[in-house]
């Protein structure tokens, strides 16, 4: 069953028909040509496919598209906007924070989705007193993106980048 | 994936009646576990009737001083609130314990206490299953079974709930706030899921078209202190092998209020009501624990692959209890 929705992907408004069945994920990739958001698993285990939903970070394969009519969808083509990388995408690239990049534009939305989270002083599971507010260690890094996946291990590398886009 | 319509409710009288009236119309929330199951065959609904725009994303105090939860409230929301940092430390904790960033994100009160079980045999549906498909037999029983159920299951059924926010829910004494077109009612936390008997496809009480609107946690009195802790395989983005929320609280010397709750373990939060009866008015020290603990977990039955969890649940709630009681002397 299709319906008319229009979708303002990375600053551009888009409009379509969708099927009520499709996912976020896959408007974007396969009706839009918007191809930044991977698909990893299609069940929300890898954090592949995160985009930014009206600011904040989820994961496109479990959204269905009907369900986001008139919303901003941000993906890693438009963090930084005017096509500049977004200093995000910067420190990863300078930190060597990838390998093969499948999960990279993932990783970069999610960061930019944590820093908002911290800066609005949302605790963590890893955060010692949830009264208090947050400092971005290594730990609350790590915790704050268990939700992307990296096959290839770069993890180390992720974390060094985030820290150096944190300062 | 079958055909299906999708409306937006904005009112929930509609969203009730539209529910109601279409004999496979479903509610739809942040849609991280309905998605899902759509995809992989579990559930095949007619229309989806999405909630999120319903009134019900407020977290407000109540008179009594408790806290009244909206069934929309992202499940992020709901950790990072001040009131519930602040009162209800066991809750954020459990909420932030949970799936992922992303997932927490879109996740909503309701969806997450209504979410099904983890059971990879429930997920599969080419293996038989009773909870999926009634009568079919259950595949875990005498299959992989080192994550089911070692309190309160039954032959038809070893799946445990997977949610962490109903078991810190189920420990702070919340109540769920229900309706449907003709009436409105309350259950308590811990009734609301039930165990699976000769009916493991029923997780709840619910009746079909019911909708969840609040949960209201009760004011805690002063002086009581609360904590969640999950136990898993790996340290973030994994469900529980066993979890802990407990709610202590300690007036000269001995043991004045507990409230103890395991996930990971059954069916349903499991609330630990034998251990609660040990612990009161008793000084709160090792030993007790391990026998209150010990006593709760006697009916306690392992399958083939999970008697793990009964030494682990013991050691879990002795260690939250240990630390709860150190931060309330200190
Ligand atoms: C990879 C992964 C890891 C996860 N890890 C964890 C974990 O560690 N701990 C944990 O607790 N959870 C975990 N989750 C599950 C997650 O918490 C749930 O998927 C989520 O809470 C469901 O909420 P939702 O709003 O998205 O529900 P939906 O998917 O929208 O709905 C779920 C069910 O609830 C019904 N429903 C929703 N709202 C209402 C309402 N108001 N009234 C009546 N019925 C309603 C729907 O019809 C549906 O049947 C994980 C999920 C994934 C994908
Ligand atoms: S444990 Fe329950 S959910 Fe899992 S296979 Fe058996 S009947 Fe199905
Ligand atoms: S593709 Fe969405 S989480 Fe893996
Ligand atoms: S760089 Fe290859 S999956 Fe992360």
């Amino acid at each position: 069953m299709e319906r008319p929705v229009t979708l303002h992907v990375d600053g551009t408004a888009r409009k379509l028909s969708v099927d009520t069945r499709t996912t976020l994920l896959d408007a974007l990739r396969e009706q839009l040509a918007v191809t930044a958001s991977k698909k990893g698993c299609d069940h929300g285990q890898c954090g592949a496919c995160t985009v930014l939903l009206d600011g904040r970070r989820v994961l496109a394969c479990l959204v269905l598209a009907v369900t986001c009519d008139r919303s901003e969808v941000t993906t890693a083509d438009g963090l930084g906007g005017s096509g500049s990388p977004h200093p995000v995408q910067r420190a990863l690239l300078e930190h060597d924070g990838l390998q093969c990049g499948y999960c990279t534009p993932g990783q970069a939305c999610s960061a930019v989705g944590m820093l908002d989270e911290a800066k609005a002083g949302w605790p963590s599971a890893v955060t010692e007193d949830p009264r208090q507010n947050v400092e971005l260690t290594e730990d609350e890094i790590r915790e704050r993106m268990s939700g992307n996946l990296c096959r290839c291990g770069a993890y180390p590398n992720i974390v060094a980048a985030l820290r150096e886009a944190i300062r | 994936m079958i055909p299906f319509e999708y409306r937006r409710a904005e009112d929930t009288d509609s969203a009730v009646a539209a529910v109601e009236e279409a004999p496979r119309a479903v509610f739809l929330a942040g849609g991280t576990n309905l998605v899902d199951h759509l995809k992989l065959g579990i559930t095949a609904p007619e229309e989806l009737v999405d909630v999120t725009a319903l009134p019900l994303d407020t977290i407000e105090s109540t008179p009594d001083g408790g806290l009244r939860i909206g069934a929309t409230v992202r499940n992020s929301d709901l950790a990072a609130s001040p009131p519930v940092r602040e009162r209800y430390r066991a809750l954020s904790l459990a909420l932030l314990s949970g799936a992922s960033a992303q997932l927490r994100n879109r996740a909503t009160t309701g969806g997450n206490l209504l979410q099904r079980t983890r059971c990879p045999y429930f997920q599969e549906v080419t293996t038989p299953c009773n909870k999926r498909s009634p009568g079919t037999g259950c595949s875990a029983l005498h299959g992989h079974n080192k994550n089911h159920a070692v309190l309160g299951a039954s032959d038809s059924c070893v799946a445990t709930h997977p949610s962490d926010m109903a078991v810190a829910m189920a420990a702070l004494d919340g109540t769920v706030h229900v309706r449907s077109s003709r009436d409105e009612r309350t259950i308590p936390v811990t009734e609301l899921h039930r165990l699976p008997g000769e009916q493991p496809h029923r997780d709840t009480v619910l009746e079909r078209g019911e909708l969840i609107t609040a949960v209201d946690l009760p004011p805690l009195p002063e002086g009581t202190y609360t904590a969640y802790r999950k136990v898993r395989e790996r340290a973030s983005y994994a469900f529980a092998l066993v979890s802990v929320a407990a709610v202590l609280r300690v007036a000269n010397g001995v043991i004045d209020d507990v409230r103890l709750a395991f996930g990971g373990l059954a069916h349903k939060p499991w609330r630990a009501g034998t251990a609660e009866e040990r612990l009161r008015g008793a000084i709160p020290e090792e030993a007790t624990f391990r026998e209150a603990a010990e006593a709760e977990l006697s009916v306690a039955r392992p399958l083939a692959d999970n008697a793990f969890k009964i030494p682990l649940a013991r050691n879990t709630l002795g260690a939250v209890l240990r630390d709860l009681t150190t931060e309330v002397l200190r």
